[in-house]
């Protein structure tokens, strides 16, 4: 009779706090991140290639898609920069608190996002 | 195993509507149901409830179902007052224990689920054999070969006791433990929350003298390891305890140990 007991539903009905939709966020723009490389490779590879492949990548780059990938790709390193430096914290047993978890997930979007814009004006 | 969906003997389908004639102050309770003795799918049954003449928690409204419309409705119930952990479940997205929660902290429908990915016996009665053969393995007792000094009694000073508040008060709901996406996936191998709390707080106990064969049995890339602090467990105890923070003072402790 056991082996045909349903599983509970589980993500179906699940509603994830931020804490926890901040960490999946976290593994998949780590992924992403891994796959971005490649972008950053040929952006190097067209640098090294003298001026014809620079101008290519150039014109490439400045395509509104590729921008969009560029700025995300921007904005997925801060927010893993910040999210990892929060796993630090946690290591050394420090900001566990209930009542604080929320407050510094926002925090740790927050300084993604003016991160971001801070390289977008200085850049 | 990472499975996003469910399987197809798994898969809810919709269920039937009991509706509350001349009530005036209805609240609706959609809770899932599974008959072990038809070959159907699980079903949400929806039920139209009189506030009127209903307690204020969420365990009344179900008790109000059973007793009044639909004596087949099974779950765990016992103590009422959040100290028995037998009626934890899902409700609206959160595990929680459904006595203690006031039906006046949610808006609209109420939906009522058992505890998430777990093999569901009939209704809201999740198996439970496996999350408590993991508490028996972590050998949740007293353990000190020292005779006892004096009186008979282990003494702690209140700093050492102090360090088991916030452990003690547990009650094995395993609200925590399956709102876990590490323990939804990884289950047979990864302790889970709960467990790891329990195994914390024998840690944490100044009179209890086995430290190293508990740390040396946790010090595994599952049992432990699997926990990415991911903070449902915390954010979802009915209890108000922090069991993230005792599975990383365990990793602390491990660390520590490495130095020495």
């Amino acid at each position: 009779m056991s082996a045909n007991r349903p599983l509970s539903p589980h993500l179906q009905v699940y509603r994830l706090p931020l804490t926890g939709l901040i960490s999946i966020t976290h593994r998949i723009t780590g992924v992403l991140l891994s796959i971005g490389l490649l972008l950053f490779a040929y952006v190097l590879y067209a640098m090294a290639g003298g001026e014809g492949t620079y101008q290519a990548m150039q014109t490439f780059m400045s395509f509104w898609l590729a921008q969009w990938v560029y700025w995300g790709f921007i904005y997925a390193l801060f927010f893993h920069l910040c999210h990892g430096i929060r796993h630090l914290l946690w290591d050394v047993g420090k900001t566990f608190e209930r009542a604080t978890l929320t407050g510094y997930a926002l925090l740790e979007l927050a300084c993604s996002a003016i991160l971001t814009l801070l390289t977008f004006f200085l850049s | 195993m990472v499975e996003f969906t469910l399987p197809q003997n798994s898969v809810v389908k919709k269920g039937k509507t009991f509706k509350a004639v001349g009530a005036t102050k209805i609240r609706k309770f959609e809770v899932y149901r599974w008959d072990p003795e038809t070959n159907e799918n699980p079903r949400i049954d929806s039920f139209e409830i009189d506030m009127e003449h209903c307690g204020p928690m969420v365990l009344d409204a179900i008790l109000k179902i059973k007793n009044e419309i639909d004596t087949t409705l099974t779950f765990r119930r016992s103590c009422r007052e959040g100290v028995c952990g037998s009626c934890a479940m899902n409700i609206n997205g959160k595990n929680t224990l459904a006595c203690t929660k006031a039906i006046a902290d949610y808006k609209g429908t109420v939906k009522i689920f058992p505890l998430p990915h777990m093999a569901v016996v009939k209704d809201l009665v999740a198996d439970m054999s496996h999350f408590f053969e993991q508490y028996a393995s972590i050998k949740p007792w007293l353990t000190n070969d020292a005779t006892p000094p004096g009186e008979g009694e282990r003494l702690q000073s209140r700093e050492e006791r102090a360090k088991l508040d916030g452990l003690y008060e547990c009650v094995l709901c395993a609200c925590c433990s399956t709102s876990c996406p590490s323990y939804w996936w990884n289950s047979d191998k990864y302790l889970g929350p709960a467990i790891l709390l329990q195994a914390y707080r024998w840690l944490a106990d100044s009179r209890d003298t086995d430290d190293q064969a508990r740390l040396d049995d946790l010090n595994e890339s599952f049992k432990l390891y699997r926990c990415h602090t991911i903070m449902n467990c915390t954010d979802t105890c009915p209890k108000g305890l922090n069991p993230a923070k005792a599975i990383a003072e365990i990793k602390k402790m491990l660390v520590q140990r490495g130095h020495t």
